[in-house]
Order: C-alpha cells, then structure tokens, then sequence
C-alpha cells in the first residue's frame, strides 16, 4: 500500500521527479485526454515492471538496458493496438503520443531502479503506484486547463462561460506545469518552514 | 509588399523551370503550367487555341496523380485576351503539394492532350524543412523532448553540442528507419512491429554515437555523457521515423524532416539556454527555482512560436 501512495504523492513522477513531461504538456488540454494517455502509461508501467520482474534472474546485467527497452515496446505495441481498435476516436485525440510512451524515462527508470532488484508482487505494486501517480498527474493538468480554458469539465459545461481561452492553446501548458511545480514547491516550503518553528 | 509577391512568383517560376524537365512531360503545344490561387491552374499554350474548345469545362478532366478515379471538379475555365493563357478554376481548393493530371479533349485536332502540374520540388522539401524548423518546432509546438530540453539548457556550449549531436543521430536514425520501414516493414506487412523496429535503430545509433564521440571528441564526450543515455530513451528522436511512417514521406522529405527537426531542437536549446544564463543572474522567489521558471520561460517562447503559424513560404 505504501508503494501506491508514495508514487502518487512524494514521488510523483510528474510534478516530484519532472520525468516524462511531453505528453502532459503536449495533449494535456482536457481531464479526459489525461485520464486515457495515463491509463495506457499505466497498463504499460504495470506489465513491463512485471515482466521485468519476473525475468529477472535470466536477463544479464549488461544487456539490461536493451531488454527494458525492447519490453516496453511490446507492450506500448499491444496498447496501441488496443486503443486504435477499441477506441479508434480517443486514439485519433491522443495521436503520436501513446506510440511515444516507449520513450517515457519514467518507466525504464522504474525498472532499473524497481523491479529488476523487487519480487513480483512489490513490482507490480509499485508499477501501478508510478501509473496512478502520473494518471493523477495528467488528470490534474487537464482539469486546470479545461475548466479555465472551455468552462468544462469532462466535456460537460460547468460554468457556463469561458473565463481564459488561452489555457486551452497549446502554450499554455507549459504554464501550467511550472506554475503548478511552483505551487508543490511552495507547499513544501512553508510545510518545512511550519515544522522548523515548532 | 506588391514587389515582394513579384519577387516571389519569379523565383518560383524560376525554380519551376529547373525543375520542369522532371516533371514536366506535356506535349510541345504547352509552354507552361502552375497552380496559382489555390484553387487555379494556369495553362501557357505555345500559340494560339481555340477559345471554344478551352473554355468549356466538359473537354477537361482534372484529377491527383495518386487517385484517378476522384475527378477535380471545374467551375470555369477562362482564356486570356492572347488567346494563349487559359486559366482553371476548381471548385474546391486544390492539394497543391500533390502532383495534378489536366487533359483536355479535342485540342488541335488531337484526341485528348494530357500534362501533369506539380508544385516547384525543391520548393517543397524547402518547405517541410522551415515547418519542422519553425511552424512545427519539435520543442515549442509539439511538446517533444521535454527532459533533455529541460535538462541541458543551462550553458550555452553544452545546449549547442548537445543540439548537434541530437541532429546527427535524428539524421542517420530517420534515414536508417526509412529504409527498414520501406523495404521490410511494409512488403512484409510488419507494420505492427513499427516500435520495436524503430526504438532498435535509435538505440543503435545512439550508441555508434556514443563510441565515435568517445574517440573523436573527448572534450564534448565528457560535457554530456550523462545525457547520451537519455537521447535514446527521448521522444524528439524517436518521434521523426514514427511521423515519416504515418505521413508516408519519401526518401528526401525524411532528409529534410530530420534535419529540420534537429535544426529547430538546437534553436530551441540556444534560446532556452541564451535565457538560462541569464536567469542565474535574476532574483528568483524560491518557489520557483529551478524547473517552474524553466517552465513559464518555455511557455513564453512557445507563445512567440505561434506566431510562425502563418508562414509560408511556397
């Protein structure tokens, strides 16, 4: 249970360790874009840590790095593959992106760090820690950037007016994320600067 | 800005020209043919036509090199008071980059005289390598390689050798990729291997980078050893083969596409680190040391690169 809080809070791999930002910059523009590209990381981060994990006295040392790769690439193939079948429309949305999660170095450091060391189940776990913890990430992204950008939420309108067109550009992104490590920054500041009064 | 569209025109029909034997395979009745508007096509004919013939829009048939069976529909047909320029007009805006087959039915007496019209070539690697470069900057636009950008911006040696590193390996991976994808993904039909193929090359130039580099230039080797490791695990370079495999590009337009994308990955880390150095020197509030203002920094080059969007060139 700690392995999932820990990758969705202290070591959030969006907004703590600042791994893998392209896509929530790139496509993060609505809370459901969000939640599909991080429900694939997520499929992709919990069977490749398995996998790994599971073959892990097998693989040497020195090609290790190859093999992780070669394993994310088959199942980032397989979840490709799924979505442009199954959900050919959010597939359409989310373009380049879910082909480009083989590039995330956010998984390949999990399973060097993680899983090439962890049993099976701790893997697995953890992998899905890491997948929620970016899912949460990216959801949090495109709440922000729907509601202020299209008064919506979910594709449902909320507010009934669009208070800043302009998160909805593409550039707003990047505004969004570092305005947003600022804000977990200064939390963690004054959290700090609270405990060293006491 | 009238002279500058003059210039243009000039230069483009120039490029035309040296380029038109190529495409070019019209009959010795037509001096010359270029889309104009983009919905125009206009004919040079080298002497006079018969203006009933010409204007009326049931003798031609207008199609896209790639698909014979959709014909382009007409609205008019005009010929100039020469009598020797006629003008096309479509209905619908016309795909000016592909390559478009004009016959006309009855023209001096022959049964059908048939030319292809084609955008100036070189006019249109030219192109898609400022649309890489610019409209489409790999960093700004569309958001690629982040880590890196992020992670090597800090001096400006290191921002320029990292930046030609990366159009080295995005070059030789691209054309490598190129090759597999045309002449073993598709004739066997292993489309669905695209990634692993793809993220297989990429690693393996990245490491004959890394052993070159190794030799050649220790100096460099040593500035960004750590970050090497990084390029293959980086969407920038794995995300040229994956664009030249969805858009079908042939050899030459992979060239410019991995040259531009290369070329506008180490504009983009000048930029950033031309700023960086910079903002070593400002009072930032603690808060947002480090990655948030590297954030709201490349937001507002982001935001400048919007402006690119309207350009064009050809």
């Amino acid at each position: 249970m700690q392995l999932i809080t820990s990758g969705i809070l202290s070591e959030n791999p969006i907004f703590k360790l600042a791994l893998s930002m392209c896509p929530a910059v790139g496509i993060s523009t609505t809370v459901m874009n969000g939640l599909m590209l991080g429900i694939a990381v997520l499929f992709v981060q919990v069977f490749s840590s398995v996998t790994i994990s599971i073959f892990k006295n097998v693989i040497h040392p020195r090609i290790r790095i190859p093999t992780y790769t070669l394993t994310i690439a088959t199942w980032v193939t397989v979840i490709d593959l799924v979505l442009a079948a199954y959900l050919p429309e959010a597939y359409a949305k989310m373009g380049i992106f879910v082909k480009l999660i083989v590039a995330f170095a956010i998984i390949t450091m999990r399973l060097e760090m993680f899983a090439s060391k962890e049993t099976v189940k701790d893997s697995f776990w953890d992998g899905l820690g890491m997948g929620l913890g970016f899912m949460v990430g990216m959801m949090v992204i495109g709440f922000v950037r729907e509601l202020l950008g299209s008064g919506a939420i979910f594709g449902y309108d909320v507010l009934g007016f669009k208070p800043l067109l302009f998160f909805i550009l593409p550039s707003a992104g990047f505004f969004v994320v570092g305005l947003m490590m600022a804000f977990f920054n200064w939390i963690e500041i004054y959290y700090k600067r609270s405990k060293g009064l006491k | 800005m009238m002279t500058l569209a003059k210039i243009k025109l000039h230069v483009l029909t120039g490029l035309f020209c040296l380029v038109a034997p190529i495409f070019a395979q019209a009959e010795s009745l037509i001096a010359e043919q270029t889309f104009k508007a983009d919905n125009e096509i206009v004919v040079t004919f080298t002497g006079p036509v018969e203006k009933a013939i010409v204007e009326d829009t049931a003798n031609y048939t207008v199609f896209e090199e790639p698909d014979p069976d959709i014909r382009l529909v007409l609205k008019s047909a005009t010929l100039s008071e020469s009598g020797r320029i006629v003008t096309l007009l479509f209905q619908d805006p016309l795909n000016t980059a592909m390559t478009h087959v004009v016959s006309i039915k009855g023209l001096a007496g022959a049964e059908k005289t048939t030319f292809k019209v084609s955008k100036s070539y070189l006019g249109y690697l030219f192109g898609i390598l400022i649309s890489a470069l610019l409209i489409n900057n790999f960093v700004f636009t569309k958001y690629l390689g982040l880590c890196v950008f992020f992670g090597t911006s800090k001096k400006k040696e290191t921002a320029k050798g990292m930046g030609v590193v990366f159009t080295l390996v995005m070059v030789v991976s691209a054309i490598m990729s190129w090759f597999f994808y045309n002449f073993i993904l598709v004739p066997y039909d292993l489309n669905f291997l695209q990634i692993v193929v793809f993220i297989g090359l990429v690693s393996l130039t990245v490491q004959a980078v890394d052993t070159i580099l190794r030799k050649v230039n220790p100096i460099l080797f040593n500035s960004f050893g750590v970050f090497l490791v990084l390029v293959i695990a980086n969407c920038v370079i794995i995300a040229v083969p994956l664009i030249l495999a969805n858009n079908n590009y042939n050899f030459f337009e992979t060239f410019m596409l991995a040259l531009g994308a290369g070329g506008g990955f180490l504009l983009a880390l000048y930029l950033m680190s031309a700023v960086s150095e910079r903002m070593q020197l400002a009072n930032i509030p603690p808060t947002f040391k480090g990655l948030p203002i590297s954030f709201i920094v490349a937001g507002q080059f982001a935001m400048a690169f919007l402006g690119f969007s309207g350009l064009k060139i050809f």
